[in-house]
């Protein structure tokens, strides 16, 4: 059994919330986020998204950025949600300087691109967001406000891309490559992802149905979130807000987009989290599950969960009806409602919920419950076939 | 009648890329997915794009296609019957 | 003490062809955007799946194929690949449709294969590998990103494994062309064999695959071993001397120790001052390559300096149009890579002979 690796601080910006209290609070009152878009502009204003209201000339006054910035979205969400992690877990400037700082990204600042697409050549003044296109100038942006000076990279692996990151920073620790890392993930609404998701015909013109028979698809979301790791040696008198004991990455390997039917590549994941935690299936309290609300993806994990789990399935809910679908914001969204079920004992619920999946016959949480919690296991799958599981577990004083 | 096929099946060329193809390699009544041309769901998302955007055709449900795509005569019957341009 | 990793596998795909560097036939361009040399793809790639790759997804699978094949390997036992600008050109494809039809009709197999992952991922599709599997992009760190998670992998797997690592970033018509608009790129046409005599702000861009098949077991065949790698950040061409003593240092090594040293000279006159330092003084009396000339510049280029480290210290060959200055040199024993682009993602690869 590992003891896992100290989060010592958390910080999100979602629809449902600008940090992890306004986030705790929807989830315990059934609040989603899911409205028609108003700050993205999109001829598709008839499409459910988990949209944040607020604007980005709003968002830069909030981190009072200079004039000339040159802040993607995803940068601005990334920066405030950052920030309250790092104000929690109390690190100093002078431990920034040799902090890590991993992030997970899928489309850069494409906001910025699709917007300026035929401006650049006639524009000088906008010409700084050329380079923001691609998702490591994002990372940079954060880690240069943030002030973290030491070891930063970024992972894309679509939507499962924050988990990864999450998963990185917790191996490094235990490595000893580093003292303490910041994880996580920002990704924010954009045509481009939009009309994407809409043209493979998986957006559901409707509040997605999570793990329903009648699913019809899922709805996007935008936000951002970022965890304080830290070693042991480290964390002295510090709230240690839950552990990552462990973690499973694993590709599908059966189609660019799709899940296979077993869910090959989910049970994988899983397998191996449950294995590098040290426990056995029958020690996870709670699934957080991807739950896109996808015909495809709630099929695919529900037949990987019941092939890792057997008989005694745990009980699950996915929160992406609160949310939307993050993308690679998502593991990390998800790591922070999974710390907040262990820290609160408490499971959020399944939304727009009616009926069970003749496949499978699995029903999600319906309503806030209580339980003792000691092990979340929490799941994040993505194009190119990319699966990770990830296990939070409570932190024994 | 045969027009539209021929024309389908340039569309379709196009549109998929099938590089390796001329119009006269494709059969009427040949397998469009599987053991025929080898076409997959991802080429079905773009034959319904191409229904909408050539013959005013929209589905709402990519398993609408299964019944559509299966072969050129199956596609060029259902276009006639449900055109709007 | 840090465990030695093999690298028993080796491919490129750039814009010179094969071992076009140990030759006299190397590729001259006047022009600052430069496309890859591309092998045959339909050697390794069927047709019915090529039709809809991207050139990065072409490249970045055959280059992997041809890496594993050479190392004598079919199945890794994870993939790890950066690229700093993922599929380019699947995006730009995706981008123009949806403006251009303002968001009607798009086609969806561009945007399927537009993500960052996608070559990881088609890799992953077509070897039937369903091990880890994970893609950095982080600029010009995003090669450096995945060696140092091959590090971590081998860390904690003892037992012996075989892990397929690479970088690969393409050339798109319209992103690409962006680069000139913001001064990535030089303004003036440049020959590239003169790119280091240019002395103007910007460089050459091109692209490219680099694969390499490592495993924590020598083989016969083996063309090096990786030592470690670094990824750091600094402001001045002094921190970046005082970095590369400590990363010496830390792996117990002098400055005497390395006989050749890889540089990423650009001819940028804004940021090739990083290299001064180390051309004057660490290194001043070593070996030291420059390779952009060549290839030009692009997020995982290093991949090529890794590729021609490996060649030569396996063989000993020293190409001449490398040579950045004329201290002689026998068959080097350790080699390492310096990298900045535009002052940030700063990198060190540390290569030794097996």
């Amino acid at each position: 059994m590992e003891k896992g690796i100290a989060i010592t601080g958390m910080g999100i910006i979602s629809s449902i919330g600008n940090n992890v209290e306004e986030n705790y609070n929807a989830l315990c009152f059934g609040q989603h986020g899911i409205s028609f878009p108003e700050i993205l502009k999109t001829r598709h204003t008839n499409l459910p998204v988990g949209e944040i209201k607020i604007s980005n000339e709003e968002l830069v006054k909030k981190l009072g950025l200079p004039k000339n910035h040159a802040f993607t979205r995803a940068a601005l969400l990334g920066s405030i949600a950052g920030k309250e992690a790092i104000f929690q877990a109390g690190i100093t400037e002078a431990e920034l300087k040799e902090t890590g700082f991993i992030s997970g990204n899928s489309v850069g600042g494409i906001d910025k691109t699709e917007e300026y697409f035929q401006e650049f050549a006639k524009n000088a003044e906008i010409r700084r967001f050329i380079k923001a296109q691609h998702p490591g100038f994002t990372t940079g942006q954060i880690s240069n406000y943030l002030k973290i000076h030491g070891f930063v990279t970024t992972i894309s692996t679509a939507c499962s891309s924050s988990a990864n990151a999450i998963m990185l920073g917790a191996r490094m620790i235990k490595a000893g490559k580093l003292k303490r890392v910041i994880v996580g993930g920002t990704d924010c609404l954009t045509k481009f992802t939009l009309n994407g998701f809409n043209s493979l015909m998986i957006l559901s013109s409707e509040n997605c149905k999570p793990f329903d028979e009648c699913r019809s698809g899922l709805n996007l979301g935008e936000g951002a979130a970022y965890l304080v790791l830290e070693a042991d040696e480290y964390i002295a008198g510090k709230q240690v807000l839950g552990r990552i004991t462990g973690y499973g990455n694993a590709n599908d390997a059966f189609h660019q987009t799709a899940s296979s039917e077993t869910g090959e590549g989910a049970f994988l994941a899983m397998k191996k989290a449950l294995k590098s935690s040290g426990i056995s299936s029958n020690k996870i309290n709670y699934i957080n599950a991807h739950g896109t609300a996808t015909r495809n993806n709630d099929l695919s994990e529900s037949r990987a969960i019941q092939r890792v789990f057997d008989e005694i399935i745990p009980e699950f809910s996915s929160v992406k009806a609160f949310t939307g679908h993050t993308l690679a914001a998502a593991g990390a969204i998800e790591a922070v409602y999974s710390l907040l079920s262990l820290k609160n004992n408490q499971i959020f619920p399944n939304l727009n919920f009616s009926s069970e999946m003749k496949e499978t016959g699995l029903q999600p949480v319906l309503g806030l419950t209580s339980k003792n919690m000691d092990y979340v296991l929490s799941n994040s799958f993505g194009f190119g076939g990319n699966c990770t599981s990830l296990i939070f577990r409570r932190d024994e004083k | 009648m045969s027009d539209l096929r021929t024309r389908l099946k340039q569309s379709i060329i196009e549109q998929l890329n099938l590089e390796e193809f001329e119009v006269e390699d494709i059969a009427n009544d040949e397998a469009l997915f599987g053991d025929g041309l080898g076409l997959d769901s991802i080429d079905a998302l773009e034959l319904i794009v191409l229904l909408e955007k050539e013959y005013g055709i929209k589905l709402t449900e990519p398993q609408q296609g299964k019944e559509i795509f299966i072969s050129i005569d199956k596609m060029a019957e259902y276009i006639e019957a449900h055109r709007t341009k | 003490m840090k465990n030695k990793l093999y690298i028993n596998g080796i491919a490129s795909i750039s814009a010179q062809a094969g071992n076009a560097v140990f030759s006299d036939s190397i590729a001259e361009y006047h022009q600052n955007i430069i496309p890859a040399i591309a092998p045959n793809y339909k050697e390794f790639i069927t047709a019915t799946a090529l039709r809809r790759m991207s050139g990065a997804i072409k490249m970045g699978l055959t280059a992997a194929k041809i890496a594993l094949k050479d190392a004598g390997t079919s199945m890794p036992d994870a993939i790890i690949t950066g690229t700093g600008q993922g599929c380019q050109q699947d995006t730009e494809k995706f981008l123009k449709a949806m403006l251009v039809q303002n968001e009607a009709f798009v086609s969806p197999t561009a945007f399927i294969q537009s993500t960052h992952n996608t070559v990881g991922g088609q890799i992953a599709l077509n070897l039937k590998c369903r091990a880890y599997n994970v893609t950095y992009t982080q600029n010009s760190g995003s090669l450096e990103s995945a060696l140092i998670d091959v590090q971590l992998q081998f860390l904690e797997q003892p037992v012996p494994e075989t892990i397929l690592v690479g970088g690969v970033d393409e050339i798109s018509e319209k992103i690409t062309s962006f680069l000139y608009l913001d001064g990535q790129l030089k303004q003036e046409e440049t020959y590239n064999l003169d790119l280091f005599k240019t002395g103007s702000p910007g460089s050459i861009t091109s692209e490219g695959a680099h694969f390499f098949s490592i495993s924590s077991v020598k083989s016969s065949e083996t063309y090096a071993g990786l030592l470690d790698v670094l990824v750091f950040n600094s402001n001045t061409s002094e921190e970046v001397s005082e970095r590369i003593n400590r990363f010496l240092k830390e792996n117990h090594l002098t400055e005497d120790a390395i006989e050749l040293v890889i540089l990423g000279n650009n001819g940028d006159s804004r940021y090739d001052h990083f290299y001064t330092p180390l051309q004057d003084e660490i290194f001043r009396n070593k070996t030291q390559l420059g390779y952009k000339h060549l290839v030009g510049d692009y997020n995982t280029v290093s991949g090529y300096a890794v590729w021609l480290a490996c060649n030569i210290l396996k063989n000993g060959e020293i190409p001449e149009i490398c040579k950045l200055n004329s201290v002689p040199i026998e068959k080097p024993k350790n080699i390492l890579i310096y990298n900045q682009y535009l002052g940030e993602n700063h990198s060190i690869i540390l290569l030794s002979s097996r």
